[in-house]
């Protein structure tokens, strides 16, 4: 289908998206809030906006996703935002009853130019937030940064809003793990704990967005950071973020205001960022790495021992987000993968002096773009085709057009299932991560070969 | 869960039949505050608009808008597939200082240079409302320089709900409504209007009026085409289904060049026959047309029913909630559900008026609740006080209906099968069967206490 409309000639554009490799601020901050216990995220704007978020959020995840709006006006984008968010947080707490709701704004409200923490001291003067329950918000315009940002904005104003110091440092870690998904966080969890660390993760969607079958519309369901964790966030001996770009601020944040000293890594996607993560934890920890991470550590380093021909200078496209790319970059260099095309949507200005560093001994020649689209993706494979594809369910034209095996990683995925449940960060992430790369070369394989070829052992 | 307390200004859209006056309040704008399941004023005009499949759709506004609308509706083309593209003007803090006319016009230069379009659509989003750019004149300069219509959409998002979407594309299609030759249209010429190919169901509907012996101009806007469209005033007769979404565009033309317009579905065994039979019905002076209807009509019905008998012996007596985009859609869908004996509980839609409501009213059996704009903590209650077995519904009420141990029919723009016509009448039957009698209910808490011994049959 994009193959007929995309031609293999790349000509500049200066003022047009084809295609897009990102969206729009609003969304990352509606995920990020539903890492909150009890949380509602709401969005200042038009209904639109939070319909068209809640449906790709509920398409990615299969899950119900839940969120207000404060349905603007006419009259609204003329005087301002305020009477809907006094009416919003009146209506909200009346009847869905959140323990908190998440503010975020959008393109209308930032331009009408409404200024969401003084509509907050409105409410509190008028009564309208009820004793024990919050609001905070995070500025989100959707014609600044994408999805990312305002992943990292929400996740930011947690700390700007809850965490406070209580005058001594507990012997506790945050951890701000990214924009990865609910089967990510919970591993990261359990690895932390399998180290014996006491933390706190915010935010973290485990258990909201891979909810049981229960037989119950659980509006709040089990998960989520609560508000307390958040306040306790002050007080912890230190913080690890993982994922500059979607974490970074935060940290950042939390170590100004409340004097927690942070560590800001790249996502532990593959072995040497795991290695990373771990040894991090453990550090800042001063504990021990038990065998049992020794174990999958090793069992990771099998596979890879093990498949090494099938890896051996395959060459690979990347679309996604910067700090998934940039850990993934290097864990498919580290197995003699060649990642040759790499694209994020996303401006990063370290994004692409990073990749370029990571490649810088790879036998081969990088493009790679940050702010760029699909469209610009694809004229690169047509360029140079690649032994596989790697992105979100967008790429699935691409692969079928040009005819590449393709897994699916990244946001939004909308047509399949798996990324809620089975986790891709840390060792045994990368065994999964490992797992999905040989399936779709060794399907490919068998494939292609011929019935005189065609083998059984492989 | 049932116990949940509704919104006071919520009360007037929710009616139990035969409990009190019935004054049902509804074409109002969402309650501030409430997780409503509707949309904005650029859904609805993307909506309509994105299946012309040979126009160029451009999204003017930052990059969310395009994102989220990017193929995600399976409006099947037989032919071009440039709808499918994404294209948006990706607006950044710049252009919403300094405006974004230069790069709207730069880009629709690029873009219809490069893939000759037969006409373009530029869609405007709410900030475009906000910081004035004077579109409709950037429209007016690129037509002129390029030989194409370049329609404006005036859809911000914050300027009414998804209905005033339908009205602004109704609009930009009336633009193009009359601009193309009619000479060679004969006597018995329709326009099928308000069907979008979902899963190919305007070939299926288009095959019957052909069979009928009719000619079928332009279909709004499923598998659509410009040239079509812009002849489509040579038509004696627009067929509107759905009738929400583009019922504006068939007032225009019966204003403008006097052709009649009449209403239909072509949901359930029942309502596809009359729409056939009321089309047939219009062209008097051809009793050729009648008979080969009543013939189509015999021959579908002869072939389906067998297995539409074996669908209902299984599935009778269970309940349905229903909740729907247009209240259209719901009455045909009460019918069709009926003739699987299967008992509606529950109904409501995302834009339903007054009148639609009048009937909904009268088709329902006592008991049933009608519901405006509803939101999950309302659909969740009612599903469990009237003990639904099922639920009809869109993206955001499937998850909520599983949740719930309750069968789900996806009867949105993301359903994957035909459901118009006979022959997507066996396709819903056997969708709701599959569903409803699911093994999967066994395991689900929900169904483990209420309907333990549930079989296939």
């Amino acid at each position: 289908m994009l193959l007929r409309h995309t031609p293999k000639e790349i000509v500049e554009r200066k003022s047009l998206t084809v295609n897009p490799a990102k969206t729009c601020q609003p969304i990352g901050a509606m995920y990020a809030s539903l890492g909150i216990h009890g949380c509602l995220p709401h969005s200042h704007g038009s209904q639109g906006c939070y319909a068209y978020h809640r449906s790709t959020l509920t398409r990615h995840y299969k899950e119900p996703v839940m969120a207000a709006t404060s349905s603007f006006t006419e009259g609204a984008s003329v005087f301002g935002g305020q009477a809907n968010l006094l009416q919003a947080m009146d209506n909200i707490f009346t009847i869905y009853n959140p323990d908190v709701i998440a503010v975020h704004t959008t393109c209308l409200s930032e331009t009408i130019g409404d200024d969401v923490p003084q509509i907050f001291g409105k409410a509190k003067t008028d009564g309208k937030i009820p004793e024990g329950k919050y609001v905070f918000h995070a500025s989100t315009p959707s014609y600044v940064g994408t999805h990312v940002t305002g992943f990292a904005n929400m996740t930011k104003a947690m700390v700007d809003y809850f965490a406070k110091q209580n005058g001594h440092k507990e012997n506790r870690i945050n951890i701000i793990p990214g924009w990865v998904e609910p089967s990510d966080m919970k591993e990261i969890k359990r690895i932390t704990g399998e180290l014996g660390i006491d933390f706190i993760m915010f935010p973290d969607t485990d258990n909201v967005l891979n909810s049981p079958q229960t037989g119950k519309f659980e509006m709040y369901p089990k998960g989520g950071v609560t508000i307390d964790e958040l306040i306790s966030t002050g007080s912890s001996s230190g913080t690890v973020a993982l994922g500059g770009l979607a974490s970074g601020p935060a940290a950042k944040a939390l170590d100004s205001k409340c004097k927690v000293p942070c560590k800001i890594l790249d996502l532990p996607i593959g072995i040497k960022a795991t290695d990373r993560f771990v040894d991090t934890l453990r550090k800042m920890a001063g504990v021990n790495v038990p065998e049992s991470i020794n174990i999958e550590r090793g069992q990771l380093v099998d596979i890879v021992t093990d498949m090494q021909a099938y890896f051996y200078h395959k060459k690979v496209a990347l679309v996604g987000d910067p700090d998934q790319l940039v850990a993934l970059t290097e864990f498919l260099v580290s197995i003699d993968m060649m990642p040759i095309h790499i694209l994020t949507g996303t401006k990063d200005k370290k994004f692409e002096k990073k990749i370029l560093s990571l490649t810088e001994e790879m036998p081969h020649d990088v493009n790679v773009k940050s702010g760029g689209d699909m469209y610009l993706f694809h004229q690169w494979v047509k360029n140079e085709p690649v032994d596989l594809l790697i992105g979100n369910s967008y790429v699935k034209y691409i692969a079928r057009d040009e005819d590449i095996p393709f897994i699916r990683y990244g946001f939004p995925i909308l047509d399949r299932i798996g990324h809620s449940y089975f986790p891709m960060v840390c060792y045994r992430g990368a065994m999964r991560f490992l797992e999905k790369i040989l399936d779709a070369l060794m399907n490919r394989i068998d494939r292609d070969s011929s019935e005189i070829e065609f083998d059984l052992v492989m | 869960m049932t116990n949940i307390p509704i919104l006071k200004e919520r009360k007037k859209q929710i009616y139990h039949k035969g409990e009190g006056v019935f004054d049902l309040t509804c074409d109002t704008k969402s309650l501030a505050g409430s997780v409503s399941q509707r949309a904005c004023v650029f859904c609805g005009s993307r909506v309509v608009l994105y299946p012309i499949a040979d126009a160029l759709h451009l999204i003017h506004g930052p990059i969310g808008c395009a994102s989220y609308t990017w193929d995600i509706r399976g409006a099947l083309s037989s032919g071009p597939e440039l709808h499918r593209m994404s294209f948006s003007t990706d607006l950044r803090e710049r252009d919403i200082i300094f405006g974004g006319e230069k790069k709207l016009y730069a880009s629709l230069v690029q873009l219809i240079d490069t893939y000759r379009p037969n006409a373009a659509f530029v869609y405007c989003t709410c900030i475009i409302g906000i910081i004035g750019d004077d579109v409709d004149s950037v429209c007016k300069r690129v037509t002129e320089e390029k030989g194409i219509p370049v329609l404006p959409v005036h859809s911000e998002g914050f300027k009414g709900t998804k209905k005033d979407g339908y009205k602004a594309a109704c609009e930009s299609l009336s633009m193009l409504v009359g601009t193309g030759s009619v000479e060679d249209i004969g006597k018995y010429a329709i326009n099928i209007m308000g069907e979008f190919n979902i899963a190919g169901e305007a070939w299926t509907i288009k095959e019957y009026y052909e069979n009928m012996g009719l000619e079928v101009v332009a279909v709004f806007t499923g598998d659509g085409r410009v040239e079509n469209i812009k002849r489509s005033h040579g038509a004696l007769l627009n067929v509107v289904q759905c009738s929400g979404s583009i019922l504006r565009l068939a007032q225009i033309m019966e204003e403008k060049y006097g052709i009649p317009y009449i209403r239909v579905s072509y949901f359930g065994i029942e309502d596809m026959s009359k729409a056939l039979y009321d089309v047939a019905a219009h062209f008097k002076d051809n009793l050729g047309i009648m008979k080969k209807t009543k013939e189509i009509v015999r021959n579908e019905i002869d072939t389906i029913y067998p297995d539409l008998l074996r669908y209902k012996k299984a599935l009778s007596g269970r309940k349905a909630a229903i909740y729907v985009g247009g209240a259209f859609k719901a009455f045909s869908m009460i019918k069709a559900l009926r003739s699987l004996g299967i008992d509606v509980v529950l109904a409501g839609s995302q834009t339903g008026n007054k009148d639609d409501y009048k009937v909904l009213r009268d088709m329902c059996d006592e008991g049933t609740v009608i519901l405006d704009d509803a939101n999950p903590l309302e659909l969740s209650k009612y599903c469990i006080e009237k003990g639904a077995d099922l639920f009809v519904g869109g993206v955001k009420e499937r998850p909520i209906a599983y949740k719930l141990g309750i069968a789900f029919c996806d009867h949105n723009h993301e359903r994957k099968i035909s459901l118009a016509g006979y022959s997507g009448m066996i396709n819903l039957a056997k969708e709701v069967y599959s569903s409803v009698l699911s093994p999967v209910w066994k395991f689900a808490p929900q169904r483990m206490i209420s309907q333990k011994n549930m079989t296939r049959r």
